[in-house]
């Protein structure tokens, strides 16, 4: 029988010690376990949490390769001036910048859960196998490897594994690494220096290279400077940004895999795509843009002048702004993840519509960090519940109602 | 007033092994064992000891909580072993089947002339009356309570389940008595669900009779209930399996508690799946004997979604109508978590073709596909779940014990069986039925 014997024989002599719950994880990973149902349901479906989560992770894989393209793009463009897309070498040096944050990110995340498992002596939980590879997509290229330690072991102890692990957290344990990173080394999160490679001033000086802008178009809007790039590189993703957030039409084709294989929820993520489209619609009239923005008629004078701080982004067209940023990122990956999402099909719609809402709200009052998907997705994990509850208490209502007909 | 239910939220489970419509008899078993345990809840008391004789009809325990309720023996014969588990727990009481039965008689009756009580009295007396259960919590009735309304389902739509057309085919005689002894016992209606196309039930005074089509749960009396009237708070109603209306009919006619069943014997693991006649409480050995294949297979009492695992020397459940028998699933699948699985049938198309056949009839085996999780996906238990109902918050209600919530959700209006489906498609792997067993159990003890 070989190797499945001899592993089988191998769990049953972990079978108890603390090497159970360690040796099961590799094991399960090599072998779907030979457990059988008692009672109950005899037969099972064919999908497990592991095929769930992978699934997740195939779509995120064309997202992370042409990060890897993206970033050395973004970079030969800076120094050169001119670069070609889809060149080994633009590929190398984001492989070559990216491996090493996936290996942290997973190594770190995942020695804890080890830790955490063969402690609390349960299996090791797949959650982190998503978590992980959407860490490196979410943060600057070019950051130092120990920040994205401490913070993916903050993420993981504080924002799951004291909650219960896989299942139980409130917050997106991504978006808590992020957060973390974000008001810890805020100059290494923000700005101008960090989204393209080799921008960061001390890297750059030593290459004998004045600096590199390595600015977001949302950096530039939020300046009240005009945006340089073309509708096709937003679209496609040829702009500086974090690693896997560029590509707009690769985050739809993983958010459309997604609804299609069963596993994201469509109604999250339609109904953040109106949300933040009705947000941006309210902001372009108020700066008077939204005529210009829907492609018929000139701009007026809108309440907010072109002089306030907050006309750039106000008037950047509305559905433009789904294609800049991270929002389309947040939305397809990280809004629809489904513990710390609202539980209800109802409370779905409701919980999508405020992060697409609140996302460009926040985008567009904070221009010191005009990100706000990931503060919007935060703060509606923390509300979740409280739609949730709302949502189930109209059918308790319901109920109460039938008996109160019932008895009258 | 009757009504058209239609389920569109379910799923019809594709499976090998459907029983051809041929009917053959099995050779009596040497030993019947009857199990308290397929009577949820009942503690037995035992009236007859070791060594005794019975005739078939003939009482052998009751039950603690309400001694009118008895159990009486499927057969004649001799009391061979009374079996004890822990704090001797009674877990079987095997009889030793005389050659030919002989039955303890009653009188004919009809059941159009009797009173209420009479027909309590009746089917009391007889052993019938654990045929009855109850909702809420899926237990035997309580003798004395008068239902609000009773419920049966005349639609069998769970995996592989026998065809009632042809289980039922020559019994309209017996359903019409054993339909007008339920009206008696109600003030209220007996409800009474049918696809559009059958044609074995006879028409009752106080019976409705309501058309139901579309997916499983479709047959589950509870989607019925639901759907027609559904139990609130403090409420009682009774359902009645219609195979074993036609029991308690023929006890009206004959005077004689003849146990016996059409069993379907479905699955992959059968030679020739068919029907037989056996007896309530035969030993499985016997009802599948010479049909079986060879390899290694899980015997299920009842259907893959609630039956129970069997031995081949256990007996049949009270309340089965249906032997299934499937490929045991206790082997390892290199990468089987990731790579399609051809065989294997997924309702998720993560990395599964099964989307792509929709006919395809599956030999799925017992394997969870799996470990247990914690909940992790959301909105695919409604999918196949038509009750008015949360099933993971109440599921969640029921795991930290929180009886407002599970009254709430509606803990009342359910049973394990509902969550059958709920389970099946549970990436997570938890044990619904389990969950909710035990939940129903907490509300019996706490609210009563």
């Amino acid at each position: 029988m070989g190797l499945k014997q001899n592993l089988h024989n191998l769990k049953e002599k972990y079978r108890g010690t603390k090497f159970e719950q360690g040796f099961n994880a590799l094991h399960t990973f090599l072998y779907l376990p030979n457990i059988t149902t008692h009672s109950g349901a005899h037969v099972r479906d064919a999908a497990d949490l592991k095929r769930v989560m992978n699934t997740v992770i195939m779509a995120m894989v064309p997202v992370l390769i042409f990060g890897m393209f993206n970033a050395g793009y973004q970079h030969n463009l800076a120094i050169n001036g001119v670069a070609e897309f889809l060149t080994m070498d633009n590929f190398v040096v984001g492989l070559k910048k990216i491996l090493p944050l996936l290996v942290v990110s997973y190594g770190v995340g995942l020695g804890i859960e080890f830790i955490f498992a063969t402690v609390k002596k349960h299996e090791v939980e797949e959650g982190y196998l998503v978590t992980g590879m959407l860490v490196p997509l979410i943060v600057p290229i070019d950051l130092p490897l120990w920040m994205l330690a401490v913070a993916v072991a903050f993420g993981v102890i504080i924002a799951k594994e004291l909650f219960g692990g896989t299942g139980m957290n409130v917050l997106n344990p991504a978006l808590t690494i992020r957060a973390f990173l974000f008001f810890n080394w805020a100059a290494w999160m923000s700005g101008d220096k960090v989204w393209v490679h080799g921008a960061v001033d001390g890297i750059t000086k030593m290459n004998g290279v004045d600096a590199i802008s390595g600015e977001t178009i949302l950096g530039t809007l939020a300046a009240n400077r005009p945006v340089t790039y073309s509708l096709q590189d937003m679209f496609f993703g040829f702009i500086p940004g974090s690693v896997g957030e560029t590509s707009t039409f690769l985050i739809l084709l993983g958010g459309a895999f997604l609804i299609f294989t069963g596993i994201g929820s469509a109604r999250i993520m339609i109904s953040s795509i109106v949300g933040a489209i009705v947000m941006g619609i309210i902001f372009n009239s108020l700066a008077g843009t939204l005529m210009p923005a829907l492609g018929m008629g000139e701009a007026v004078s809108g309440v907010i002048g072109t002089g306030s701080k907050f006309f750039g982004l106000m008037s950047f067209p509305f559905w433009q702004h789904l294609m800049v940023g991270g929002l389309a990122f947040g939305i397809v990956y990280m809004a629809t993840d489904p513990v710390s999402a609202s539980q209800t099909n109802r409370g779905k719609i409701i919980y999508g519509f405020l992060i697409g809402f609140l996302s460009i709200l926040i985008r567009v009052f904070n221009p010191a960090y005009p990100e706000g998907v990931m503060m919007a997705i935060l703060l509606m994990n923390v509300f979740a519940p409280t739609i949730d509850h709302y949502v189930v208490q109209a059918n308790v209502k319901r109920r109460m109602k039938r008996l109160k007909t019932q008895t009258a | 007033m009757s009504k058209d239910i239609r389920i569109k939220k379910g799923l019809d489970l594709k499976l090998k092994g459907e029983a051809e419509k041929q009917l053959s008899d099995v050779a009596r078993s040497k030993v019947y064992a009857i199990k308290p345990s397929d009577f949820h809840g009942v503690v037995p008391k035992m009236i007859l000891k070791e060594g005794t004789t019975v005739k078939a009809g003939e009482t052998i325990f009751f039950s603690k909580k309400d001694e009118a309720v008895k159990f009486v023996s499927p057969v004649s014969g001799t009391i061979q072993e009374i079996i004890r588990g822990e704090k001797r727990v009674i877990l079987e009481i095997r009889i030793l089947a005389d050659s030919q039965d002989v039955h303890l008689e009653h009188s004919k009756k009809n059941p159009k002339t009797l009173s209420s009580s009479e027909v309590r009295e009746h089917l009391l007396a007889s052993g019938c009356w654990p045929f009855i259960k109850q909702r809420p919590y899926d237990v035997v009735a309580n003798s004395v309570d008068e239902p609000r309304a009773i419920f049966v389902s005349g639609i069998n739509s769970a995996p592989l389940e026998g065809d009632l057309d042809f289980v039922l085919k020559e019994k309209k005689e017996v359903l019409e008595a054993g339909f007008s002894a339920l009206t008696k016992l109600t003030s209220g209606k007996v409800h009474v669900t049918v696809s559009p196309k059958s044609d074995f039930m006879p028409s009752v005074e106080g019976v409705v009779i309501h058309k139901g089509k579309g997916v499983h749960p479709v047959g589950l009396v509870s989607t019925q209930i639901a759907k027609i009237d559904p139990i609130n708070k403090g409420e009682k109603v009774w359902t009645v399996q219609i195979e074993d209306v036609a029991i308690i009919g023929e006890l009206f006619l004959t005077g004689k508690f003849n146990p016996e069943r059409i069993i379907a014997l479905t699955g992959s693991g059968f030679e020739k799946p068919s029907y037989v006649k056996a007896l309530i409480n035969a030993q499985i050995n016997d009802v599948v004997a010479g049909n079986l294949k060879e390899g290694n297979y899980r015997i299920i009492s009842g259907n893959v979604l609630t039956g129970d695992k069997k031995s081949k020397e256990d007996s049949l459940g009270f309340y089965h109508n249906q032997v299934t028998v499937i490929p045991e699933g206790d082997d390892y699948d290199f990468f089987g978590w990731n790579i399609p699985r051809p065989n294997k049938f997924s309702v998720y198309r993560a990395n599964m073709f099964s989307f792509l056949t929709p006919k395809k009839k599956y030999d799925l085996n017992t394997n969870t596909n799996g470990e247990h999780r914690g909940f992790v996906l959301t909105g695919e238990y409604e999918k196949v779940c038509p009750l008015d109902i949360y099933p993971m918050q109440l599921l969640k209600a029921i795991l930290v014990k929180d009886i407002d919530q599970m009254e709430a959700l509606g803990i009342y209006e359910v049973a394990p069986e509902d969550f059958a489906l709920t389970e099946y498609v549970c990436v997570s792997k938890q044990d619904h039925q389990k969950i909710v067993r035990e939940g129903l159990d907490i509300m019996i003890k706490e609210v009563g």
